[in-house]
């Protein structure tokens, strides 16, 4: 027998719904702690934001997050209507490589600050910098790891209801790293630009 | 590289009680001692009775939603023996604590750091669980909680927690910062050792799996109702269940945060909560707080629950005031997260702040309030029996309204400025606590034990356990609230004032009382198991019982309910009993599915508790192997498709009809026979109405 029904289905994703709130006051409390370190006091004399971002690498990176939800949308919508297992895969391969490439692009500016001396040891606002910031890095990596095991399970099982069931509770956690990166991105980084 | 971190021989307990050793070395080796000697015991049992496969095929990997909830009261009960234990030995030390006493002010802080942290995370949380556990599923009428395998995984993050707070009894140290743990004591710069760090992550571990839970009752009660089970119809412990079960989802995280942020403080040099560089220590206080408030509430709610159904079920009436005992719940819940400020009002913020979380404080006494009448209303013009879950009920209400109304006190930031930290503080959580969470835990295991076991706890030492209870909590804790009123301060090893000490004396005589109450509640269960045969209840009806659950066989059947019920009432058993209905018996029986046995949930234990392990002792390779283990689980896991067994109907068909042929041949008992062994599972109606 299958090892999913629709009543389950419909279960997993409602739990799945109630994870991601959890998760979210998470990101919450992480972005309040930001918020009580975004000051003189938190700075400890130490590099503050104005000094350390620029727009360019930021606008790319929330870019190329938005547009692997766009492709990430694409490939649930392959699913949907049954455009069989090479189209859905080859819509996730572009999201997994957008994923990647969001993760390189954001080290490569936590190295650049480290090379400034902005490390998180240095100051309180660093700290909370480093925290929130890679919090959604590691949910981005986590995300990526997990779209490798649905193309493995896509190869071995194709479309059933078990991987269609997986596919959409993945899509809801990418588009929620999405919607916690614009928070980022207007809090951290246009909150500092501005 | 060093393959052991930064453990050293040194670090093991028995190496000072060997070197030099004074009366706190040698009480913290013989702690240690018995930790040791419990784990060989209870390996040599499992060898020498070959219990291994039994062990490990009907609990260990099972996914039942019973076992695994009898699994975590175990657990809890463990727990609850060190715990008590441990509060012996602080209320000895401060019997004795008049300019001296027995133990060093570093074990004592151990001593209050332990016990805080173990009676809150390893035996309130874990039994609570374990109830929510077993009973929710029966009571909405289910076959098992929406996720298995998430409910194993679980338990195994709180068991890794427990498992890790034991280790420290036996390597290294625990923290000496209390159960709150505040930096910037807690921090490196001031605890250099790995105490904090054992606190950490024991509590860290345990909130995830109390997260996890969370997710899974939420949606076990959104989704797994039976037909006809409306919200309006769900018994009141599956109520509080659901609200506390919401509350774990959204109070854990803030506990996660914390923990985690103090972790990278320690570990990585992070300045979240330290004294230079921009660091803020009070964030640390709100983060705490926000999950601690909401906490205590995730503590209560189940044991209101418990509370109501006892009322109900011992007064043989309706329970009073079903809909504003909910919606006082409910009312408690989303109050719970705006008073969190309450805890540290002398922090130095604004008057005006104190003000409006002084009064959200007081304003929780008032769906409480309309609690304590309904359960009076309840037992108004019933025939009350007084039962062993009676008793300790009917002591909740004496006790807790005092513990109620001594929070009123504290609520008043003013008042608070003067007993802040003292005493007084501490008599009113224990006074709480006790009464509330603990005796509500206890009254659910008496009250549920027959339906989970097959046969009652005996009564006799049910009710020399209950009355010790009663009168060891009294003993103790309000001679507290006189000498915090009197300035002594909490957490102090000894004191120099003379006027403090005969309280303290009979503080400490009784703790003695708690004590024989605990060895009271060991020899009730020896006794139960022993004389088990005489006491069993095949009926599965033992109180006359109201709801879902007692409609089942004792002890239940992996599948819970042959035939999935159509509810068409509130206390639906109650209202079928009364119909006759009851008997009638199901036209057909289909196959049933069931989760087969996996061994993520011990894989997943063991690699919690090594991730805790080498993150404490910077034993890098134990812990990247331990954090790499889990997610490839899981994964490998996601290929199997074969994760269902099926129970034939023909099995299913047999077992219940002769669980039913059974029943009806059973003779009817009356109030006089209710807890006695003429009690076999069936009650005589027309005696209780």
């Amino acid at each position: 027998m299958s090892a999913m029904t629709h009543t389950a289905e419909d279960r997993a994703l409602y739990g799945f719904w109630v994870f991601m709130m959890s998760d979210l006051i998470l990101f919450g409390l992480m972005f309040a702690t930001y918020g009580t370190m975004l000051t003189t006091w938190g700075f400890a004399s130490g590099p503050e934001p104005s000094e350390l971002f620029s727009m360019g690498p930021v606008a790319i990176e929330t870019a190329i997050l938005l547009v692997s939800s766009l492709t990430f949308g694409l490939a649930t919508l392959a699913l949907k209507h049954g455009q069989g297992r090479g189209v859905i895969a080859l819509w996730l391969v572009i999201t997994l490589a957008l994923g990647l490439g969001f993760l390189a692009m954001e080290l490569r500016d936590f190295a650049e600050m480290a090379a400034e001396g902005a490390v998180p040891q240095r100051s309180g606002w660093l700290s909370a910098f480093f925290g929130l910031v890679s919090l959604h890095g590691l949910h981005v990596a986590a995300g990526c790891v997990w779209i490798m095991v649905m193309l493995a399970q896509l190869a071995v099982f194709g479309p059933t209801l078990d991987v269609a069931s997986r596919l959409s509770r993945l899509g809801l956690f990418w588009h929620f790293l999405d919607v916690i990166w614009i928070g980022i991105f207007s809090v951290v980084y246009l909150g500092a630009l501005a | 590289m060093n393959l052991l971190g930064r453990m050293g021989w040194g670090d093991v307990v028995f190496e000072p009680a060997l070197a030099n050793p004074d009366s706190s070395d040698l009480i913290a080796a013989g702690a240690g001692g018995v930790v040791v000697l419990g784990a060989i015991v209870a390996l040599y049992c499992l060898f020498h009775y070959r219990l291994w496969g039994v062990f490990w095929r009907g609990w260990l990997t099972s996914l039942d939603h019973k076992r695994i909830g009898i699994m975590y009261i175990a657990f809890a009960m463990i727990m609850l023996v060190r715990g008590v234990l441990e509060g012996v030995v602080m209320r000895a030390q401060q019997a004795d604590g008049l300019d001296g006493g027995f133990l060093t002010s570093h074990h004592y802080g151990e001593l209050f750091s332990t016990h805080g942290t173990i009676m809150i995370f390893f035996m309130a949380m874990p039994f609570l669980t374990g109830l929510i556990n077993i009973i929710v599923p029966l009571q909405v009428g289910a076959r098992d909680v929406s996720f298995p395998l998430l409910n194993a995984l679980s338990l195994a993050f709180t068991a890794a927690g427990g498992a890790l707070i034991m280790v420290s009894l036996v390597v290294g140290e625990f923290s000496t910062g209390g159960w709150t743990g505040y930096p910037p004591f807690t921090g490196v710069a001031f605890q250099p050792g790995v105490g904090p760090d054992y606190w950490i992550w024991s509590v860290a571990l345990a909130g995830i799996g109390t997260t996890l839970s969370g997710i899974n009752f939420v949606t076990t009660i959104l989704k797994e109702r039976a037909p006809g089970m409306t919200f309006a119809r769900l018994p009141l412990f599956t109520w509080t269940a659901f609200t506390t079960s919401v509350l774990m989802v959204f109070a854990l995280p803030p506990l996660t945060v914390a923990t985690s942020l103090l972790a990278l403080d320690r570990m990585a040099g992070f300045h979240f909560f330290t004294n230079d560089l921009g660091g803020n220590m009070m964030n640390f206080a709100n983060l705490f707080w926000l999950f601690g408030h909401p906490e205590v509430y995730i503590l209560i709610l189940p044991a209101f629950g418990v509370f109501s159904e006892v009322f109900a079920t011992f007064s043989g009436k309706k329970l009073y005031g079903y809909t504003s005992l909910v919606i006082a719940t409910v009312v408690i819940a989303v109050l719970s997260f705006t008073v969190w400020v309450h805890h540290f009002f002398t922090m130095g913020q604004s008057a005006n702040l104190n003000a409006i979380f002084g009064i959200a404080t007081m304003t929780i006494g008032v769906p409480t309030g309309v609690k304590i009448y309904d359960w009076m209303a309840t037992m108004y013009r019933g025939r009350v029996r007084m039962s062993v879950p009676m008793i300790y009920s009917v002591g909740f209400i004496m006790l807790f309204v005092i513990g109620g109304l001594t929070g009123i006190i504290l609520a008043n930031p003013t008042v608070d400025y003067q007993v802040h930290n003292t005493l007084f503080l501490v008599a009113h959580f224990h006074n709480m606590l006790i009464p509330g969470l603990l005796f509500g835990m206890l009254a659910g295991y008496t009250f549920w034990f027959p339906k989970v076991f097959g046969f009652q706890l005996d009564a006799f030492w049910g009710r020399i356990a209950a009355w010790g209870w009663i009168v060891g909590y009294s003993l103790t804790f309000f001679p507290l609230y006189a000498v915090g009123l009197m300035g002594m301060t909490r957490r102090t090893a000894s004191y120099t004032i003379e006027a403090f000490q005969p309280w303290m004396l009979v503080s400490g005589l009784g703790a003695l009382v708690v004590l024989g109450a605990l060895v009271a509640l060991g020899l009730q269960l020896w006794v139960s198991i022993r004389y088990r045969k005489a006491l069993t209840v095949e009926g599965g009806d033992p109180w006359d019982g109201r709801t879902l659950e007692w409609s089942l066989p004792a002890p239940v059947p992996e599948w819970n309910f042959a035939h999935i019920p159509m509810v068409t009432a509130r206390d639906d058993f109650w209202e079928k009993k009364r119909t006759a209905t009851v008997d009638a018996t199901p036209a057909t029986y289909t196959d049933i599915a069931l989760p087969r046995n996996s061994m993520l949930g011990p894989l997943f234990a063991v690699a919690a508790t090594a991730l805790g392990f080498g993150l404490i002792w910077y034993i890098w390779w134990m812990a990247a192997l331990a954090a790499a283990v889990m997610p490839l689980a899981i994964i490998v896991r996601s290929f199997r498709t074969d994760i269902h067994r099926v129970i034939p109907a023909d099995e299913v068909a047999a077992y219940d009809l002769a669980f039913r042929e059974t029943r009806a041949a059973l003779v009817p008992v009356g109030r006089d026979g209710e807890e006695t062994v003429a009690n076999r599972g069936r009650a005589n109606r027309e005696a209780f109405e």
